[in-house]
């Protein structure tokens, strides 16, 4: 009798992962953002909030190293706290977008008929608007603010995740195994729930890894329309918005916000892309 | 005559739908006023082509698609009656083995969660020693170890997921067995594996077997009485040993003539039927096999067959059958 | 001449310092006008065997050594170029499945032609006057319409059809058939099967049948070679190789098949499975099922010895 090859599929995963260079730049940037995040209070030089109208919009020195906004507040204090507002506002507004997304997209990819019509159409019209205008909508009519940005930006991104696993499910719905369970005495829920979903949950993981990327750029762009976060608050965007007003005098209080914010982005987008080369191979494998 | 399973005048079309508006342009007609029945303990083959509508039938008797007229009774009671509650509970009598051992498993479960799926959706519950002893006990059934209980699908040969498959179906103690061309994925030698352990099990849990296959030298090889159908209908109903001595139905013998055996034959010519099955799509009246019969004549285009008692035991549907069946 | 000659063929691929052999030291001969099937379960290495032949083994990472002679060249040995002008004009591929082979853009009466154009000098009216005659000998209906057809529009015996039009249209001298008709209705396995008996056997086009199906290979062949995870195992004449195997393999793979008027219980099983590219066992690649199994057999590949003049066996029982 064949013996099955005995490696756990987790295993196998963070094997082919930790040979990825991509994955692994895209991990580090990652962590380096959440760890950021995390440990933002004991990682600030200085207050974020600390003013100091003698030292306004200096440049990078010893004691601050990335300078100095116009309020003579350390930038790298704020840069660092503002990993925070992106980190946090960047997951949460994805999370909305995809709970939003996998419930109206298997209930259309499920169902069929009349309900796929009206769902697919509705996710079609939110697709086919770009997120900024439905965030801006959204903030006109919430109010802005940063829970008001995380509803709208989570609002705006979610036709994705709809189509993504509806299409998913239609294949998937006639496979064998679907089947199968069907002929055991599975419920519609159980069918749902605890097989096409889960089968059908990959592609979702990557897109929202790189949906974070795009989540944190919405909401930088929202900040810098004055929306988001309101001050104090550092949200990266913000400062970008308000250093453009000292682009030749202190240009680096846009600068070094926008490196940040392109990092952060760079991270997501790698480890994306990492996930799909290895869901790749690994499915090549499973064709036996 | 204890009968299992009793199907009467079972039909199922589906529409086909065509333009810019997928109105109804016309209707495949992929089981035809399909009846017979299956007696307990017995092995009953469905043999055809494709396009004969053996798959489609095999769903219908345990109501995974829906008939469009026709009924279906399992041990007496009419399963097309059944609420969707009634229906679950039903299903554990009759089960069904699958064609493709290489999507019937969620690639995300283990043999052993797929297995233990079975009684969690039907509340049979377990406790920890309890599963486990029974599911190993499934596995070893049928020739597989704890091992291959935690692999996951990808990592079991095509003949062991088709044995995980059978398991799976043994798992609720069913009565009757849907086989769905069980070994057509397979290979020769394993195929022979799986026949084997087949014929075991149902001595063992005293089956029966409804066996789908388009392998005519296999189904007359595992099988008691065989059908015969072609596009959605009946030709001929025969006992196993009765296809290769005696069959009835000029389509009957052309399968027959065209099974290739392993004794060498190179200098003979190849018997052959003409034509190629045409599409179920709008079919002209008459007997369905009219267009490639070499028997035909003006009534097979204008009236179709109904299915009469043969008297070696049987039935055929055919105006000029090829013995005299009167008597 | 040799017409065609296969000496001790391998393809080695080497992947993260493990290597694979999943042919390894495969030798036959055919002549002129003769059938030759190769016959084996799925990991035999008969389709790698067929592609090898005709130059389309996938290079990536895999080395083909040995030699296949045929006529007066060595097919390993000569340029691409050279193997491009054999490939498709002496030596006709029928690839496995005929869904994918035929291009779905392009009507099929087309392919035909560019079939014939490709190796040949002929204007299109020629070539396509020819297409339609090589239709009507096939026994394709309504040719002029069908030429106008897209593959998709085809059943799959008409497909094949055309797939072996294309394969016949240009007199190649070797004609080599992968699985063609595993995908297609008994009845049309037959119509198919009978085509290549009366247009290769009849106009001594040499045939090369690769199946799994024993009973295809009865019907039409002179010769067969049974394969074994990538070895030879048995080869000769059919008359032979079936009524008498030598072979545990040969044997007890003839055992395994359902033949009408069996008793119910007669059929055999072959414990275990093919193993797998990755992990060939030592010394005999069978040697894990074999019920005669020796000491010897674990460690020492057997050769092909001429058994009874008919029969090359590689087996340590003899």
């Amino acid at each position: 009798m064949l013996d099955p090859v005995h490696e756990s599929p987790w295993i196998v995963i963070f094997r082919r992962f930790s040979s990825n260079k991509m994955g692994i730049v895209g991990t580090v940037l990652i962590l380096l953002l959440v760890l950021t995040a995390i440990f933002a209070p004991w990682l600030e030089p200085y207050s974020f909030k600390e003013q100091n109208i003698n030292l306004m919009n200096s440049a990078p020195s010893a004691e601050h190293l990335l300078g100095t906004d116009e309020f003579g507040r350390d930038l790298l204090s704020r840069i660092i706290r503002g990993a925070r507002i992106s980190f946090v506002v960047g997951v949460l507004s994805v999370a909305i977008s995809v709970l939003i997304g996998v419930i109206v997209g298997a209930i259309a990819g499920f169902y069929g008929g009349i309900v796929d019509i009206v769902l697919t159409t509705i996710a079609d019209l939110t697709w086919s608007m770009p997120a900024i205008l439905i965030a801006l909508l959204l903030v006109a009519v919430i109010g802005s603010g940063l829970e008001s940005v995380v509803i709208a930006i989570g609002l705006s991104y979610w036709a994705e995740y709809a189509r993504l696993i509806r299409g998913q499910i239609l294949s998937l719905k006639s496979a064998t195994f679907i089947e199968a369970t069907r002929s055991l005495g599975a419920s519609d829920a159980v069918i749902l729930f605890k097989h096409l979903i889960p089968n059908s949950i990959f592609p979702i993981i990557v897109a929202a890894t790189i949906g974070i990327g795009n989540a944190i750029v919405l909401e930088a762009t929202l900040g810098f329309l004055g929306m988001g976060a309101q001050p104090p608050t550092p949200s990266w965007g913000a400062m970008m918005s308000s250093g453009t007003a000292y682009l030749f005098i202190s240009p680096w209080v846009i600068i070094f916000p926008g490196i940040a914010m392109m990092l952060t982005v760079l991270g997501f987008n790698l480890f994306g892309d990492a996930l799909i080369d290895i869901l790749d191979v690994k499915n090549g494998d499973s064709k036996k | 005559m204890d009968n299992i399973v009793e199907v009467d005048n079972l039909s199922v079309s589906f529409d086909v739908r065509g333009g810019l508006l997928l109105r109804k342009i016309g209707s495949v007609q992929a089981v035809n006023n399909v009846s017979f029945s299956i007696r307990r303990g017995e092995v009953l083959g469905v043999v055809g082509e494709s396009g004969c509508g053996k798959s489609t039938l095999a769903r219908l008797i345990l109501r995974l698609i829906e008939p469009s007229s026709g009924k279906i009774r399992f041990n007496g009671n009419d399963i097309l009656k059944l609420s969707k509650n009634e229906l679950r509970k039903q299903r554990r009598h009759m089960q069904m083995v699958f064609q493709d051992p290489f999507s019937v498993m969620d690639p995300l479960y283990t043999v052993f969660r797929s297995l233990n799926e079975a009684f969690k959706i039907n509340g049979i519950i377990h406790t920890p020693e309890e599963r486990l002893s029974t599911i190993n006990g499934l596995l070893e059934m049928v020739n597989l170890s704890p091992l291959h209980g935690h692999s996951y699908p990808h990592q079991l040969s095509g003949g062991q997921k088709q044995r995980a498959d059978i398991a799976r179906a043994l798992a609720l103690s069913p009565e009757f067995l849907v086989l769905d061309e069980p070994t057509a994925a397979l290979d020769v030698s394993v195929q022979a594996q799986v026949i084997k352990l087949l014929d075991e099990l149902k001595e063992k849990m005293n089956l029966t077997f409804l066996f789908i296959s388009h392998d005519l030298s296999l189904v007359s090889y595992f099988c008691d009485r065989i059908i015969v159908m072609y596009l959605g209908n009946i030709m001929e109903i025969l006992p196993a040993d009765a296809v290769s001595k005696k069959p009835c139905h000029p389509y009957t013998k052309a399968l027959t003539d065209n099974i290739f055996s392993t004794i060498p034959n190179k200098e003979n010519s190849i018997p052959v039927l003409e034509g190629e099955v045409p599409t179920p799509f709008n079919l002209p009246p008459g007997c369905v096999f009219a267009s490639r019969c070499n028997k035909v004549k003006s009534l097979c285009h204008e009236e179709a067959p109904l299915l009469r008692d043969v008297p070696e035991g049987g039935q055929v549907a055919c105006h000029y059958p090829l013995f005299d069946i009167s008597s | 001449m040799t017409f065609l000659k296969v000496t001790d063929l391998s393809v080695e691929f080497t992947n993260n310092k493990k290597s694979v052999t999943p042919i390894n030291g495969v030798s036959f001969e055919m002549k002129a006008g003769e059938v030759l099937g190769v016959v084996g379960e799925t990991g035999s290495g008969k389709s790698l065997t067929a592609q090898s032949i005709m130059g389309l083994t996938p290079l990536v990472g895999g080395q083909v050594s040995g030699s296949i002679q045929f006529g007066d060249k060595d097919l390993l040995t000569i340029s691409s170029s050279e193997m491009q002008s054999i490939r498709g004009a002496e030596i006709s591929y029928i690839p496995q499945n005929p869904m994918t082979s035929l291009d779905p853009v392009f009507r099929v009466g087309d392919q035909i032609v560019e079939g014939i154009r490709t190796h040949q000098k002929m204007s299109k009216k020629d070539a396509k006057q020819l297409t339609l005659d090589i239709m009507e000998e096939l026994h394709i209906p309504s040719p002029r319409q069908v030429y106008m057809q897209y593959p998709h529009q085809l059943s799959g015996g008409l497909k094949q059809r055309i797939v072996i039009a294309i394969g016949l249209v240009t007199n190649p001298k070797l004609l080599i058939a992968d699985e063609p008709t595993t995908a297609l209705d008994v009845t049309v396995q037959a119509q198919i099967m009978r085509l290549f008996k009366e247009h290769t056997v009849a106009k001594n086009i040499s045939l090369l049948l690769i199946t799994h199906d024993l009973g295809v290979v009865a019907q039409v062949c002179d010769k067969v070679a049974v394969m074994y995870a990538g070895n030879l195992v048995e080869y000769g004449d059919i008359n032979s190789i079936f009524g008498k195997p030598n072979h545990p393999y040969t044997q007890a793979l003839i055992a395994c098949i359902p033949t009408m008027g069996m008793i119910k219980g007669d059929l055999s099983a072959i414990n275990g499975s093919v193993p797998n590219a990755g992990s060939y066992p030592e010394g005999c690649r069978f040697h894990t099922r074999c019920p005669y199994i020796k000491s010897q057999c674990k460690t020492e590949v057997p050769s092909m010895k001429s058994l009874s003049g008919e029969i090359l066996t590689a087996c340590h029982l003899y």
